[in-house]
């Protein structure tokens, strides 16, 4: 019994800890089968935690909080546009750029609101997001099997957690079954055939980066709002980056990606649990060391020793309109 | 806006070089005056202290320089992996692992004589460095892993590992805190004091030291490598049409090894001012975001030694000038002149097309008046 309970807490941390990895790796999703390069989810993903932190403390709700960063998320989303599809910037430098603007920008402004350690005050019951615990959660808990699965593994989550899991088939089917979709990845593939068809390739472009910048959003408050009681510097701690390579590593499929995520959340589940842990035969691992192993898991992954990823054939060009 | 079209061959070099990148910059700074007002503070205010901090006494000078070392390393590191079209984002990794190395030969090479221990102490930082950019270059050449991902990664390894070795292999086990012990003092690089005494100044303490002659020199082992050598055309063929040049017999792979392994070995470079230089110790952490500033400043600089030593000064400024108005200025912390960084990418490297189409027709019309006239 000890064993089971011990395997249904690692799934639990599990999918907790893939929540934010999945909403990301969805937001890159779109932003790259329309052939615009993200990585400034991690960027986007820390401004959404701080605006969601700080959005929630003065407005007492922490869904007006989600709202203000899925605005300012999408705000983001454009700029990023405006350099890389509208002005033919270089996106991976567009990106970079927003990823040090926001590091600097959260810190700087919640140092200059809320004192010099950078960290936005902690959010009271109502301010904050609870779990959830699902109905009947505790009567079902002694039933063998189905209990724990249900009351340990199922409920007690946040709501961005369903929302995670359920985000995923809804992009599926937006990407794979509908003409937006089909769209989507044809200004990917080869946006010059969309252009001749009539549609415009800038404006499929801006709206993928806007629903990039909505999902993204989700991910940055289940931070600040959800697991955290607060916002505090660098929060991300590269979650963004650890996304994108789960997408890459998932080829740019819903579902793969999901699963890359969840493999991501599981190492660092173990990771956890693995400090202080007196290994046989290796004895204990430094803790600074298993720290590293989700890191070092995503260039081993990217190494693509399990697979070659190809990418979306127009990802990284800006479209040149000829006339 | 983009229906403008100009002739390139008409512009005159000045403009595309000088005028639009000092628009571009104009533009960042003006943002980031916004950003301190929000953080409610005067911007007009800030920018006279960062004036004074930087220029206005001599130790200030010299801390300026310090910075500008620092960002004259990181800067070309960025710069030449840039010619071969790869974005190295490991300058961070590549410089903690660098003072690694020269740290490591200083340590035990100690008896050797002066000259002697510093360019091997150098070459140790610089090899660590490169080695740190070997994986990620061989992995996205090889592999197609993106250089983008692996570098960033590579910097939280490095970090982890540096962490590693700090508090439980090199550790001064005499002290608390986690950092070596010190170097022996007889192979400390010289320092800005003891040269400031010859020149008849007196000076308290200053960070600044002979790398900052080295800095200089890998400005022009940088331009001659990547504008006068046949590697250095290679490296800029691969990264403008890399079919073009396989087809011209130029291996890819050959090419982005080399640039990622001076690009990091640069990167080490920053190990010898810091350790060999100033602390003489390895610190946790002690990279300190000079490598991401590095970026920035090889950006602004265009990738080209002349354009990045100016940037490279601009960041000195305003470093320097950002701790004396972080210690003024209650409001501001460190961080915000982070957040100057970004501004200056985005304008300087993302941006840099907002106006230059508008600028540059501008100067070709005026210019045709003249000749015309």
């Amino acid at each position: 019994m000890e064993f089971l309970s011990d395997i249904a807490s690692l799934i639990n941390s599990t999918l907790r800890i893939s929540t934010p990895l999945v909403f990301a790796a969805m937001a890159g999703i779109f932003a790259e089968r329309s052939g615009v390069i993200d990585f400034s989810l991690e960027g986007k993903m820390l401004m959404a935690a701080f605006v969601a932190a700080v959005g929630s403390y003065y407005l007492g709700n922490p869904w007006l909080g989600l709202l203000l960063a899925i605005i300012v998320c999408v705000c983001l989303s454009m700029l990023h546009g405006f350099a890389s599809v509208t002005h033919k910037g270089d996106q991976v430098v567009s990106c970079v750029a927003i990823n040090i603007l926001i590091i600097g920008l959260t810190t700087a402004l919640a140092a200059a609101w809320f004192g010099q350690a950078g960290l936005t005050p902690t959010l009271n019951e109502e301010q904050r997001f609870l779990e959830i615990n699902l109905p009947f959660a505790d009567s079902v808990r002694d039933i063998p099997i189905i209990g724990t699965l249900y009351s340990d593994i199922l409920s007690g989550h946040y709501v961005f957690v369903y929302l995670a899991y359920l985000s995923v088939p809804i992009v599926f089917w937006i990407v794979f079954k509908t003409s937006f979709g089909l769209r989507l990845r044809a200004v990917g593939e080869n946006p010059s055939a969309v252009d001749t068809a009539g549609i415009n390739v800038f404006a499929m472009r801006y709206k993928a980066l806007a629903v990039n910048g909505v999902l993204i959003a989700f991910a940055g408050a289940h931070l600040s709002t959800a697991v955290n009681a607060n916002f505090f510097r660098e929060m991300s701690a590269g979650r963004g980056y650890l996304a994108l390579a789960a997408m890459i590593f998932g080829k740019w499929h819903p579902k793969t990606a999901l699963i890359a995520c969840l493999l991501f959340g599981f190492t660092d589940a173990l990771q956890i649990r693995l400090q202080g842990v007196e290994l046989p035969a290796i004895g204990e691992i430094p803790v600074q060391l298993i720290q590293a192993i989700p890191y070092i898991l995503t260039v081993v992954l990217l190494a693509g020793f399990v697979g070659k990823a190809i990418a979306p054939n127009a990802i990284g060009q800006p479209y040149i309109k000829e006339r | 806006m983009s229906n403008i079209v100009v002739d390139k061959s008409k512009v005159p070099w000045w403009v595309s070089n000088v005028i639009v990148p000092l628009v571009n910059l104009t533009l960042a700074l003006l943002v980031s005056g916004l950003f301190i007002f929000i953080a409610g503070e005067n911007p007009i205010e800030a920018v006279k202290l960062i004036i004074f901090g930087s220029f206005g006494y001599i130790q200030g000078f010299a801390y300026t320089l310090y910075y500008t070392t620092n960002f004259i390393f990181t800067g070309l590191a960025f710069a030449v992996a840039f010619h071969c079209r790869l974005f190295n984002i490991g300058g961070e990794g590549q410089a903690y692992i660098g003072g690694l190395g020269v740290f490591l030969v200083a340590i035990n090479l100690s008896f050797l004589p002066i000259p002697i221990v510093w360019l091997l102490s150098i070459c140790g930082a610089f090899l660590f460095g490169a080695a740190w950019a070997y994986i990620p270059a061989y992995l996205q050449s090889k592999r197609g892993s993106h250089v983008v991902i692996t570098t960033i990664m590579f910097n939280f390894i490095a970090s982890s590992l540096m962490i590693f070795l700090l508090v439980d292999v090199i550790r001064d086990t005499n002290q608390m805190a986690p950092h070596t012990v010190k170097l022996p003092e007889a192979i400390w690089l010289p320092s800005f004091e003891a040269f400031s005494g010859i020149l008849g100044i007196k000076i308290r303490y200053s960070p600044l030291n002979l790398t900052f002659l080295l800095a200089i020199a890998s400005l022009f082992f940088v331009w001659f490598l990547v504008w006068k050598t046949k590697w250095g055309y290679e490296m800029r063929a691969v990264g403008h049409n890399t079919q073009a040049a396989i087809y011209a017999g130029i291996s890819p792979h050959k090419n982005i090894i080399i640039a990622m392994c001076i690009s990091g070995g640069l990167a080490g470079l920053l190990g010898v001012n810091e350790i060999l230089g100033v602390s003489h110790k390895i610190q946790a952490g002690f990279p300190a975001g000079y490598g991401f500033t590095g970026i920035a400043v090889a950006l602004m600089g265009r990738n080209h030694p002349i354009g990045i030593l100016p940037a490279a000064f601009l960041f000195g400024i305003l470093y320097q000038g950002g701790s004396e108005v972080t210690f003024e200025m209650p409001n501001i912390t460190r961080y915000m002149f982070v957040a100057v960084q970004g501004l200056i990418i985005l304008f300087s490297g993302a941006l840099e097309n907002l106006f230059r189409p508008q600028i540059e027709s501008f100067f070709v019309k005026r210019l045709n008046k003249e000749v015309n006239a």
